[in-house]
């Protein structure tokens, strides 16, 4: 039992002096070794000490390991293969390049094609599961159904089987280049009809050899420059920075109209000068460069002009977007179930219309729930785009960790690079989304 | 003279109107309650109509029983007439076995099957607590049994190697009260890796030249395919990973500054790269950081990376359980005098696993879809690997439909399942009272 120190005891205790008595009359003892193991205060010294420990004998072994290696192997640390010839094509490539370019180059390149599937893999997936996860929670018996089963399906099947399937269904099933042979009045009268028709009114045409979609092209392009490995298009900068610029005038026209409208009451009408500010600029830029398209047209045995889309990104692009839309549909679902059926009822009931009750009450809340799983979604999605080995598409790890890897048997090197540049990307996106989720945050003292 | 307004008799109830009641009511509320919702219906069931209409025939037109495709297709026109198309289940009826045991030899299927139904038993008291207890030796005795019955050879190196593992539990029990659960532990864990190392093999070799009728044919890692595989693989590294996640999440949480920037090392760094570079670092690297000559199964390394990449998620999702809890938890625990492992044993975990189950069992789904991944190092996962020596079969060629709907059925059927499962434990595991 402890003996209970009465409050008024205690006070003539300190009043006598007699406290410090008590105080001191506890063991003083000094330290002892046991106290490293036995006392909890110390415990944890002792733990991390070791683990230090264990970690350095850990790294060291390692690198004695390694060293002994390379050295058995006759082989260096050396990153110097990045600048030598790389001498192997890339069928897709963003950025000018060829066999005699360097394997620093064909690494960025294999990075600018991670980045292009990743990036519309994102955009397609979450515009697809954000359909999804709305339409699987609506009223409609039949349509909610559907998506069920189509969630269900997608995402239990592994994404490699939707890769494969997806390549092997274009390139087997799809007809060939000579197909689409066009057949003049005389063959049709004669019952000749065309095998293949492209689609969309001679847009698009999807052989067994790839897509063939019309090519974007600058009559008047302002040109670019090569520093190092990186390389600079003047063209692409411009139109890059004056969308940058428009998106950021029409967010300062859109505040200035809310500032209005909080002092005066009245919200000036901003749509038409939002579209303004928003397509003139850029469609203004576009004349001045000469913007056209060339589309594919049947000569010969194939196809001419256009871009010829290869089905190894074509079928990673399907297949990363209808498996990462399943989560982000269920994603979705979630984040509108969390929101508590009080708050749009007291939306309607302030005689809001559902429209606004959505943009105001509803969104804003239950994207604080989505935004998380989704940026875990969006860092599946480029880390999942290393599945297109299963297709032979050149990726970061088709080049850098394929190709170049068996070209100058540098396995280390390439294997390590690799990790990191996937390291930067991953935190990379993390960050950005995480300071988007900041801002959207519900904000808590 | 009277007046009264009050009806003497009750009017008999009337039927609700034909369009409030039964089918109609049903339709009209839950398929063309507003134009919005009719068109959603009709573009449904127009693709559902399409969907079934192009699928149906094939399903129906399908082949049991052939040599090879030119045959399926030759029985199928017999049958349904020229020109119609439909599915050759043959080749799964015919390279079924390939598809569940890969290049496993074939005198020695039953140990594969011995070894599921083994799981089944030794899963089966984890999943249904109603089941009694005494069921538990066998999901302790598991993982031995099935090394030796999968790989074959002498009994006594899984047994002596599960003696480690007793090691460590030995040296918990006998020290726990003295120094701690962690110090405990890890002196008896030193004990082990000393067995492991240096003494097991020394042990457990005169015990099988002794004891010699305890040894089966061995079986080498190159012939595992198949499902067998993804079992093995998946399984082993579900088994390992869950408490790998538990220490590194309680790592990232804890106090000490250096254990815990190490674990959110880990962490970070595992989830930043995909799966493909660290099956490709269990492939190619690994030699470089091994001693000289190391010799060490491809299966075995892959299965270590691919429980490090799997225990780095569920840590993330047992961190989030255990930020969900009220620190009121933990301060009760203290208030009660319990150490650090004793509250997180009985206060803390019980209730961080809780909420993260259907986290943990989505990483363990993502998971097992993941094994497929290993058919980039050279092994023959059932959906790559072995689809691909069915396909390269001149009797087979140009076939790809049916294996791959095959493999993902079956995928579909277990990892539906788990999901399913984890439904069921969440339910039954819910305190609250709503």
């Amino acid at each position: 039992m402890i003996p209970a120190i009465k409050a008024e005891s205690l006070g003539a205790l300190t009043e006598r002096g007699d406290f410090m008595a008590i105080a001191a009359a506890t063991p003083k003892q000094g330290f002892r070794l046991g106290q490293l193991v036995y006392d909890t205060r110390y415990r944890s010294y002792t733990i991390q000490v070791i683990v230090l420990l264990l970690v350095l004998a850990g790294v060291y072994w390692l690198g004695a390991n390694l060293r002994e290696n390379l050295a058995a192997k006759g082989k260096d640390l050396s990153y110097n293969f990045l600048f030598n010839r790389a001498g192997y094509d890339i069928g897709q490539h963003l950025i000018a390049y060829s066999n005699d370019s360097t394997h620093g180059r064909a690494a960025i390149v294999g990075l600018l094609n991670t980045l292009l599937v990743a990036s519309l893999a994102c955009i397609f997936a979450t515009i697809l599961g954000v359909t999804v996860g709305v339409l699987r929670l609506s009223n409609n018996w039949l349509v909610g159904r559907l998506m069920t089963v189509y969630i269900e399906v997608f995402r239990n099947v592994p994404l490699l089987l939707w890769i494969i399937l997806a390549y092997v269904a274009l390139s087997e099933v799809m007809p060939e280049p000579k197909d689409f042979k066009p057949v003049t009045a005389e063959m049709i009268a004669a019952g000749h009809a065309p095998q293949a028709q492209m689609l969309f009114g001679n847009v698009l045409a999807v052989t067994n050899r790839g897509t063939d979609i019309p090519s974007i092209l600058l009559s008047r392009p302002l040109g670019g420059i090569d520093i190092g490995p990186l390389s600079l298009n003047f063209s692409f900068l411009v139109i890059a920075g004056v969308i940058i610029a428009c998106i950021w005038a029409n967010l300062g026209l859109l505040r200035r109209a809310k500032e209005v409208q909080e002092t005066t009451g009245e919200r000036p009408t901003t749509w038409w000068k939002s579209i303004a500010i928003l397509f003139g600029p850029i469609i203004a830029l576009m004349i001045a460069l000469g913007f056209h398209l060339e589309y594919p047209a049947f000569k010969g045995f194939n196809f001419q002009g256009g871009l010829n889309v290869a089905h190894a990104f074509t079928s990673l692009l399907i297949a990363l977007t209808i498996y990462s839309a399943t989560y982000i549909a269920e994603a979705v679902r979630a984040g509108i179930l969390a929101i508590s059926r009080g708050q749009s009822e007291a939306a309607f009931a302030l005689g809001l219309r559902p429209g606004r009750t959505m943009k105001l009450i509803v969104l804003p809340q239950a994207l604080r729930v989505i935004i998380p799983p989704l940026i875990s979604q969006y860092l599946n999605i480029t880390k999942n785009t290393s599945l297109g080995i299963a297709v032979s598409y050149l990726d970061l790890r088709g080049t850098l960790g394929g190709i170049t890897l068996n070209q100058t048997g540098r396995e280390l090197e390439c294997m390590l690079l690799m990790m990191a540049i996937y390291l930067t990307l991953s935190l990379l996106i993390s960050s950005v989304m995480n300071v988007f989720n900041n801002a959207v945050r519900l904000k808590e003292r | 003279m009277e007046l009264r307004y009050v009806r003497e008799k009750m009017l008999p109830q009337q039927e609700p109107p034909l369009g409030e009641k039964g089918a109609v009511k049903w339709l009209r509320e839950n398929l063309f309650s507003g134009w919005l919702n009719t068109i959603l219906t009709v573009a449904g069931a127009l693709a559902l109509f399409f969907l079934i209409k192009a699928s149906l025939p094939w399903f129906q037109h399908g082949v049991w029983n052939a040599k090879s495709l030119s045959e399926c297709r030759a029985v199928i026109e017999a049958n349904w007439g020229p020109g119609e198309s439909g599915a050759c289940w043959a080749l799964i009826h015919e390279r079924w076995n390939q598809f569940i045991y890969g290049f496993y030899p074939a005198d020695f299927y039953w140990r594969p099957n011995l070894t599921f139904m083994l799981l089944l038993a030794a899963i089966a008291p984890v999943l249904y607590g109603q089941l009694p207890r005494q069921l538990l030796i066998v999901t302790l005795a598991f993982p031995a049994l099935a090394f030796w019955l999968l790989w074959g050879g002498s009994i006594w190196g899984p047994v002596m190697a599960m003696v480690g593992f007793g090691l460590i539990y030995l040296g918990y029990r006998l020290l726990n009260d003295r120094i701690g659960a962690v110090v405990s532990m890890a002196i008896g864990f030193a004990v082990a890796c000393v067995w492991w190392l240096w003494l097991q093999t020394s042990v457990s070799t005169p015990l099988a030249a002794a004891l010699p009728f305890f040894s089966l044919t061995p079986v080498e890692s190159d012939r595992f395919g198949g499902f067998l595989l993804a079992f093995v693989i998946g399984v082993s590294a579900i088994v390992a990973s869950l408490p790998l996640g538990i220490i590194l999440a309680l790592g990232r949480k804890s106090d000490m500054p250096l254990v815990k920037m190490l674990c959110v090392g880990f962490i970070e760094f595992v989830r930043g790269v995909p799966l493909i570079t660290m099956l490709f670092t269990a492939s190619l690297l690994l030699q470089y950081f091994l001693p000289r000559g190391t010799k060490f199964d491809l299966i075995l390394r892959v299965d270590i990376l691919v429980t490090l990449f799997s225990a780095a998620y569920i840590a993330e999702v047992i961190r989030g359980g255990l930020a969900a809890l009220p620190r009121g938890q933990s301060e009760a625990a203290d208030a009660l005098g319990l150490n650090y492992w004793q509250a997180q044993r009985q206060i803390i975990m019980p209730q961080a696993l809780k909420i993260s189950i259907p986290g943990i069992v989505s990483s363990f789904i993502g998971l097992f879809k993941d094994t497929t991944l290993v058919t980039f190092v050279g092994l023959m996962d059932p959906l790559k690997g072995i689809t691909q020596v069915v396909r390269a079969d001149i009797n087979w060629k140009g076939i790809y439909w049916e294996p791959y709907l095959f493999v993902g059925a079956i995928f579909f059927v277990f990892c539906f399942g788990m999901s399913r499962y984890s439904m069921y434990l969440e339910r039954k595991l819910k305190r609250d009272h709503r």
